[in-house]
């Protein structure tokens, strides 16, 4: 149990800072960065109190916020992914979520990918819409979410396998 | 009583859910007005302090190309003192307490640069311990770069002008005819410079500069040449795309400018305001 707790404050520093200080300095083609951070939401245990996660997701993206100056909107749409998870986890992995017996580590690649997919898409249209503010620029929107996030998804997939601990 | 808090208890990760939620899309409502971001900016010890340590670092990788940039404008100024009319003689000298100054340049440097969102916020070094105020003009050597924003003892934001609410007043070189200097949010070498009379003798190649009309930079600081331009859909402005003398994606060394009679023109404002 202390494991799990000194992991994810770990993941949440580390997260943070690879965030503010790399990833949002990429400026792939001009605009295109990967959002990494969400791997904390991501990874967070499932089996952990709601209200606690949704607390730390709204933290994290404060935190990232403060240093990208960009006033609220990491933090809705990190609350927004945090709050909507368990949905997610229902449609992606079905019967294994709903035992409570599954683990990050032990789980099918497809599945895994549909996850990430998901969450790292209704984050990324949250924070672009928020970040252009603008209905009449919707093209803008989904150009942004759809280039950063094929970016997200394949980095996040790449951590998660380099850093799983094999079980096998 | 019983029943509203049972509802409370039950629903609570919806309600705190909800309650987070408002909370940000109101600090980012906040931050797309100018001026209004009170408490999320990075002026502040930690953040500062990262950004700070990380820019020592990294700030040897681009010492080559910022040298290039300090020796070619130490050559331009050099050009300037020695070919003018004015002899620079032992009696001429400048020191801050002469009197018929209106602005006063100071230096700084940028920790943190953004030009990839919509809304671009810089970090430099210097904030109110070094008598930096909110509305100070920041520039570059090329040219204009943006206006102070929050500062804290150590730091300070600045808005770049590739943010979409900043508002610059800008006019034509050659003319008077002024118009303001907006950003669309696409491209970060180019600005875009609005309600500029149809009267006005525009050119492709024609250099924009500041105007003086705000109280925030002096007259004649560079900003970019005109690319492209054309009519507004009521016909009656142009709408002109600017390209910017400064490459926004390489900045260092920054000059911030007080404008001593800022108080001054404010409060001559204001009570034109208030009659």
């Amino acid at each position: 149990m202390n494991n799990i707790i000194s992991t994810n404050i770990l993941r949440f520093f580390i997260l943070v800072l690879i965030q503010v200080l790399i990833c949002s300095h990429i400026n792939f083609l001009g605009y295109i960065n990967p959002y990494i951070y969400i791997l904390f939401v991501i990874l967070f245990p499932v089996k952990n109190n709601r209200v606690l996660f949704i607390f730390l997701s709204f933290l994290l993206g404060l935190t990232v916020d403060i240093f990208l100056d960009s006033g609220g909107m990491h933090a809705a749409a990190c609350v927004f992914i945090a709050y909507v998870r368990p949905v997610v986890l229902k449609f992606s992995f079905g019967i294994q979520y709903e035992h409570l017996t599954m683990k990050f580590d032990a789980i099918e690649f497809g599945s895994k990918i549909t996850y990430i997919t998901v969450l790292t898409i209704l984050h990324h249209i949250i924070l672009f819409y928020l970040e252009i503010f603008s209905i009449s620029k919707i093209m803008l929107v989904l150009q942004k979410t759809l280039f950063s996030s094929i970016f997200t998804i394949l980095l996040c997939v790449l951590i998660t396998i380099i850093f799983s601990r094999k079980t096998k | 009583m019983q029943q509203i808090i049972n509802f409370i208890i039950r629903n609570k990760t919806f309600l705190l859910f909800l309650l987070l939620f408002v909370m940000s899309i109101l600090f980012t409502i906040q931050s797309h007005s100018y001026h209004k971001s009170k408490f999320i900016n990075s002026a502040n010890f930690i953040t500062g302090g990262v950004y700070n340590s990380v820019n020592n670092i990294t700030g040897y990788f681009n010492l080559k190309s910022q040298n290039d940039i300090l020796v070619e404008e130490n050559n331009y100024l050099k050009s300037l003192l020695y070919n003018s009319e004015q002899q620079t003689d032992d009696s001429f000298f400048n020191d801050s307490l002469s009197f018929d100054k209106h602005f006063i340049f100071g230096s700084a440097k940028v920790i943190k640069n953004s030009y990839s969102s919509t809304d671009n916020i810089l970090l430099i070094d210097k904030g109110s311990k070094d008598s930096i105020k909110q509305d100070f003009g920041v520039i570059t050597s090329k040219g204009i770069l943006g206006v102070v924003n929050k500062t804290s003892k150590n730091f300070a934001n600045v808005i770049s002008i590739l943010n979409t609410n900043s508002q610059i007043s800008a006019q034509l070189k050659k003319s008077n005819h002024f118009g303001s200097l907006t950003w669309d949010g696409k491209n970060p070498a180019f600005v875009q410079l609005l309600d500029l009379g149809k009267i006005a003798p525009v050119e492709k190649g024609d250099t924009i500069v500041t105007s003086g009309r705000s109280s925030i930079f002096p007259k004649g600081i560079p900003i970019g040449t005109i690319e492209d331009f054309n009519l507004d859909d009521a016909e009656n402005f142009y709408e002109i795309k600017v390209k910017l003398f400064n490459d926004m994606t390489n900045i260092e060394h920054v000059y911030t400018i007080k404008n001593i009679d800022i108080v001054e023109i404010n409060n001559l404002l204001n009570e034109n305001k208030n009659e």
